[in-house]
């Protein structure tokens, strides 16, 4: 934000010509596209090396090289980009040309991040979201690559425009406004980090690189030294210290991968609020990334604690806000507010977002036993299917019959989970917050506010229906598209949602 | 605070709807039995499995074609009053939708071929929530056209983002 937005805005405007990325995009994405490419890269060397003509593996690999890095220098000859006064405008591909628009008064985010390469470069990457982001087949618009400091002109020109798009900019507009700062990462909190589980993410990751390179270089595996060495080693051992060997490996792997992540992905993390009441996340550290959301975007706070993290009183904090990306990786049902740290500060970020903790720590009205029956017979018929089918495999394969008692274990296992899931199980109306908690190995507290909320769904199955239930389902343009209160008592959920929403239901009350 | 259940949307759908119901479901189930018998057919040395399973497939399909419509015809009821739009659909697993007029984004007609076929059509409200489009099965087209220029109207004059 260091050129003036006033100064920005009408360079671009009188100049609506269409203007390309930033020509260091060159440098970049070649390399990208090749980190891309390179399990197949390195899986036709392989492959030509094996075949015994040592020369036409690097032909081939060379080959495809040169491909991808055209391509990928092709793509920023056919990208431009223009801002006219009503929207900003896209336009790529050089067979089927496309061109994409975002009007300039429904962009509702604007994310900027750089990786890596961006950075030594001076670059960044604009992502415009528009309200319509998390429709299938229509999302943000990306302006990949410009130059770091134009970036933030455009993003701060794009997001502090005055609220009525009609009416033209006071001259008096503030261009860098105060903010307050909410949260900053602790660095204590990094022990939090190997709860996380998203090592174990990475590491699926990278065994399917791995496989990749295998299988298109047709490696024989067995004879590699190091996995021979531990092949042999397991052999020796008996079956039950090979298993805890294994266990130990993947937990210490996964622990210290999440650490890395954690690191990775936290490192600088700040979360601001500016005069308007936008909120600021900057965050990464090889990769950083600063959102913003905007006050009349933001329909409420979840806070998510997955089981592990729960155990060690830890919990996130998430924006549920209109038009942000919904299901992708780290930013899932929303911008993180606040990495895993202790569920205390979890708390005291999400009431300083909604300006009150009410909804975050009041008491949730507990919901009725048959919601307990039901969530354990369900879990319990998970354990019972699963099960079978883990006896039948042990039966066909001809397996040590003393593992047919294995699930005895999972049954168990499924009764704790089905308590737990009820456990979670609640809800509550205040403050105009429609509040719902649901979830054992990931248990979500959802707080939306009730002005968010454009209709409701009430679910019953079969079951529910001789039980007396009913899920009650808030749908929202915001976050995960809905949140729902499972399994209330039938008069319950049409008491709740009348109290939350009044008079929609009216007309159809008896 | 008082009033604690909601009563059932006011209209039924047409009634030729079972018949759309029982025919579309059995076309399904034809192209199960259709696959079934040219494997069966196909297979060289056909065991007891597939006269077993073929007949389990009839079982469950007449059993399905016979209860479905009925049961769905009792179900699925429609409402849209000045300021919101009530659907009721489902049999095994029953949903109600309420959504308010102010916040209704579209409203489509849809006929698919076996629609067509009985002069029917579906209408359906979405809503800016990806999880909220409320959809009516099995009405006639006319009143499906009429209720689709209602609710357009309606929208109109309510305005607003609708978010």
């Amino acid at each position: 934000m260091t050129v003036p937005a006033q100064a920005l805005d009408a360079a671009v405007r009188q100049d609506g010509n269409w203007k390309r990325l930033s020509p260091r995009m060159l440098l970049v994405h070649p390399v990208i596209e090749l980190g891309k490419a390179l399990p197949a890269i390195v899986g036709a060397f392989l492959a030509g090396h094996g075949s015994g003509n040592d020369s036409s593996g690097s032909r081939w690999s060379l080959g495809i090289a040169g491909v991808v890095m055209a391509f990928a220098m092709l793509r920023w000859v056919t990208t431009r980009y223009r801002i006219t006064p009503a929207q900003v405008q896209l336009r790529h591909g050089l067979v089927r040309r496309q061109t994409r628009a975002a009007p300039l008064d429904r962009v509702r985010t604007v994310d900027v991040t750089a990786h890596l390469l961006h950075r030594t470069l001076g670059l960044a990457r604009v992502s415009i979201g528009i309200g319509t982001s998390d429709r299938k087949g229509r999302q943000a618009l990306v302006l990949d690559g410009l130059g770091a400091e134009r970036a933030a002109a455009l993003r701060s020109e794009l997001l502090h425009r005055p609220a009525d798009a009609a009416q033209p900019k006071q001259p008096t507009q503030p261009v860098a406004p105060a903010e307050v700062e909410l949260a900053r990462l602790d660095p204590a909190w990094l022990r939090f980090a190997p709860f996380t589980l998203t090592g174990a993410v990475t590491g699926l990751a990278l065994l399917g690189i791995g496989w990749r390179i295998v299988g298109e270089g047709h490696v024989n595996v067995g004879h590699l030294g190091p996995y021979r060495a531990v092949a042999d080693r397991l052999e020796e051992w008996p079956l039950a210290v090979d298993i805890l060997a294994v266990f130990v490996a993947v937990a210490v792997f996964v622990a210290v991968a999440s650490t890395v992540g954690y690191v990775l992905s936290f490192t600088g993390f700040r979360l601001t609020r500016h005069d308007g009441g936008t909120l600021h996340v900057t965050r990464g550290l090889l990769t950083s990334r600063a959102t913003s959301i905007e006050r009349r975007r933001l329909r409420g706070v979840e806070l998510s604690e997955p089981l592990l993290l729960r155990t060690a009183g830890g919990a996130r904090c998430l924006a549920v806000a209109t038009g942000l990306r919904v299901g992708r990786g780290a930013e899932r049902g929303g911008e993180i507010l606040l990495p895993p740290a202790p569920k205390a500060e979890a708390v005291k970020v999400g009431a300083a977002v909604l300006g009150t903790d009410a909804p975050l720590t009041v008491p949730l009205v507990a919901h009725p036993l048959a919601a307990r029956r039901r969530r354990i017979a369900r879990a319990l018929a998970g354990a019972i299917v699963l099960g079978a089918a883990f006896d039948a495999a042990v039966l066909l394969a001809g397996w040590d019959s003393a593992l047919l008692s294995v699930p005895g274990a999972f049954v168990s296992v499924a009764v704790a989970l089905g308590y737990d899931r009820y456990c979670s199980l609640g809800h509550a109306f205040v403050r105009g917050y429609v509040v719902t908690r649901f979830g054992s190995v990931v248990r979500r507290r959802t707080a939306v506010a009730a002005d968010g909320v454009i209709g409701w769904n009430l679910r019953s199955t079969f079951f529910q229906r001789r039980l007396g239930l009913t899920t009650l389902v808030a749908t929202t343009a915001a976050g995960r598209q809905k949140y729902s209160v499972a399994d209330l008592a039938d008069a319950d959920a049409v008491r709740f949602a009348d109290m939350c929403v009044p008079g929609l239901l009216e007309p159809f009350l008896t | 605070m008082t009033a604690a259940s909601l009563r059932a949307p006011a209209h039924l759908v047409d009634p030729r709807a079972k018949a759309y119901w029982t025919v579309r479901s059995l076309a399904g189930w034809l192209v199960i039995a259709a696959v079934q018998i040219i494997v069966w057919v196909a297979v060289k040395h056909p065991d007891a499995v597939h006269p077993i399973l073929f007949a389990v497939t009839v079982a469950v399909a007449l059993a399905h074609v016979s209860v479905m419509p009925q049961w769905r015809y009792r179900v699925h009821r429609w409402e849209a009053t000045d300021t919101a739009v009530y659907t009721q659909s489902g049999w095994f697993n029953q949903e109600r939708r309420i959504a308010p007029v102010a916040r209704i984004q579209t409203v489509d007609t849809q006929r698919g071929p076996f629609e067509q076929v009985f002069g029917l059509a579906n209408v359906t409200v979405t809503t800016a929530s990806a999880a909220g489009p409320l959809k009516i099965h099995g009405l006639r087209r006319a009143a499906a056209d009429a209720l689709v220029e209602d609710l357009t109207v309606r929208t109109q004059a309510a305005g607003g983002d609708a978010t």
